[in-house]
């Protein structure tokens, strides 16, 4: 199959995130992280569970938008279990991202008279200081990329306590990051085909941790490119959240 | 057995300046809506409201019923936030406790359990703690000695859900996937007011249902009112998804009214 687009590499860039978890709840939030998680199931880690998003496990690997059979029951009461245990890797957006990985979906500006209210902490907080976490950030910029965030909504490393805390990776349109630099920092894991390392850091409100060598994140298999394309997402809604 | 059946108004009446009201369903999902807009007709004020939040929490907030929320997110599900409570954030017109969602679960289940408090991980490192200054953690006082947030309880005056059947003495089933957490705010409460879709005899609300599905009885019930439509434009499924149109009209009004 020739060619590939940044959304595809974004694609399976979120479906590399899961490879490894074996048999844990995936709970991807947005559009690319919920077509990675899909991709995942149906390529490197089959014994990812996959929720509908409301109440129910999926027992088949639905298209974007479509529904498949079920194989149980997850309401929101059990979910709260499932965090607890520790069994599931969610993949959450962020407003803002610090260099240490601490994430705010909560408010900008001061936080009794905010400048702009979003979501509250949801279960962020308790995500990050229970079990695995990743983020997907559509938009690579500074505005995201932030020194400081504004409220510690999801726990980065530099603030984490107890043993659960995992903070994994972040995907963006541009590239992988990691925190595998000093005290945890923010690295580059991985650019994406085409994009240059300083355009990476241009995007970001911090310095970024720099590998001596940055690989090209990997591209997508022809198998990945024929279940993205044919699949999970035929109407093409990856290239409307990452155009090319 | 007690007939507890009464008018949306007349369940209301109850609520008092200052009370502290919890609100089951979640975010746009089987909220209390007819509850909810029977207390904006009343002169009750100073509210804390405690809600896994959506269109409620912004209802009150528009109204000035509230002094203070209690919250881990407010949300409508399909559409991101809420207009109304974003205002209510951006002008300062009232106080909020921001709580990680998995505490909003603990501090129910403690005063559900009549404790003091729960411990829990869910907040540790998160500005949550930072922003709540009376908030204490708690070791554990076996050899892990793990430091654990001790969620005080959420005791509440009044417990507002709606679900899909009552009988007139409080037994109450919901018919949809998920039963959230109605149940954990009727025993968190202490007058505990439950709307309906239909009130129907006892024999027919169990019948109707699988034995799981009959959430609440009658020991955690105090009023029951019977109020087709009265999530809406909230799901209530299967008798109603959410009303789209009618939810986007909810948000371009309270839009409207920021630019006013």
């Amino acid at each position: 199959m020739s060619g590939f687009t940044r959304a595809e590499v974004c694609a399976v860039a979120c479906a590399d995130l899961f490879a490894a978890d074996g048999e844990v709840l995936a709970s991807p939030m947005g559009t690319m992280p919920i077509i990675g998680a899909r991709l995942a199931r149906l390529t490197s880690n089959p014994d990812l569970l996959l929720s509908d998003g409301e109440a129910f496990l999926l027992a088949d690997t639905p298209p974007l938008g479509g529904t498949a059979p079920l194989e149980g029951w997850l309401p929101y009461r059990k979910v709260f279990d499932v965090v607890a245990a520790g069994t599931r890797h969610v993949v959450m957006g962020a407003n803002q991202l610090d260099r240490f990985g601490n994430q705010n979906i909560s408010c900008i500006g001061d936080h009794d008279r905010p400048k702009r209210q979003m979501f509250g902490s949801r279960g962020a907080p308790g995500n990050t200081i229970n079990h695995r976490t990743s983020y997907w950030v559509a938009k690579h910029a500074p505005r995201v990329f932030v020194e400081r965030v504004d409220f510690v909504s999801g726990v980065g490393y530099d603030r984490a306590v107890g043993p659960h805390h995992d903070v994994h990776r972040v995907v963006t349109n541009l590239a992988v990051l990691d925190f595998a630099g000093p005290d945890h920092a923010m690295r580059i894991a991985s650019v994406h085909p085409g994009v240059d390392i300083e355009q990476v850091q241009a995007a970001t409100g911090f310095p970024l941790v720099v590998p001596d060598d940055v690989p090209v994140t990997r591209e997508p298999t022809d198998e990945e490119l024929k279940l993205l394309r044919e699949v999970l997402d035929p109407k093409g809604i990856r290239d409307k959240e990452v155009p090319s | 057995m007690r007939d507890k059946t009464t008018t949306l108004d007349g369940a209301v009446a109850v609520v008092e300046d200052g009370m502290t009201i919890g609100i089951g369903g979640w975010g746009s999902r089987r909220k209390p809506m007819a509850l909810v807009e029977a207390l904006l007709r009343t002169p009750a004020r100073d509210l804390t409201v405690v809600s896994f939040g959506g269109p409620d929490v912004g209802l009150l907030c528009a109204a000035g019923k509230v002094r203070e929320v209690v919250f881990g997110f407010v949300s409508l599900d399909s559409i991101a936030y809420d207009p109304h409570f974003a205002r209510a954030r951006q002008t300062g017109a009232i106080s909020v406790r921001e709580l990680d969602e998995g505490m909003v679960v603990a501090g129910l289940r403690a005063a559900a359990q009549r404790l003091p408090f729960l411990p829990t991980r869910a907040g540790l490192g998160s500005d949550v703690l930072t922003y709540y200054p009376g908030l204490k953690t708690i070791r554990s006082p076996y050899e892990d000695g793990e430091e654990l947030v001790a969620m005080p309880a959420l005791n509440l005056d009044v417990a507002l859900v709606h679900l899909n059947r009552a009988d007139p003495h409080g037994n109450a089933a919901y018919h949809g996937p998920d039963p959230y957490f109605d149940d954990l705010f009727c025993l968190a409460a202490r007058h505990r007011i439950v709307s309906c879709e239909r009130v129907v005899p006892t024999a027919e609300l169990v019948d109707g249902v699988a034995p799981q599905a009959l959430l609440l009885n009658r020991m955690m019930v105090d009023a029951v009112v019977e109020a087709p439509g009265g999530a809406s434009f909230t799901s209530c499924v299967p008798d109603y998804g959410r009303d789209e149109a009618a939810q986007r009209a909810y948000v371009d009004a309270a839009s409207a009214g920021a630019s006013a």
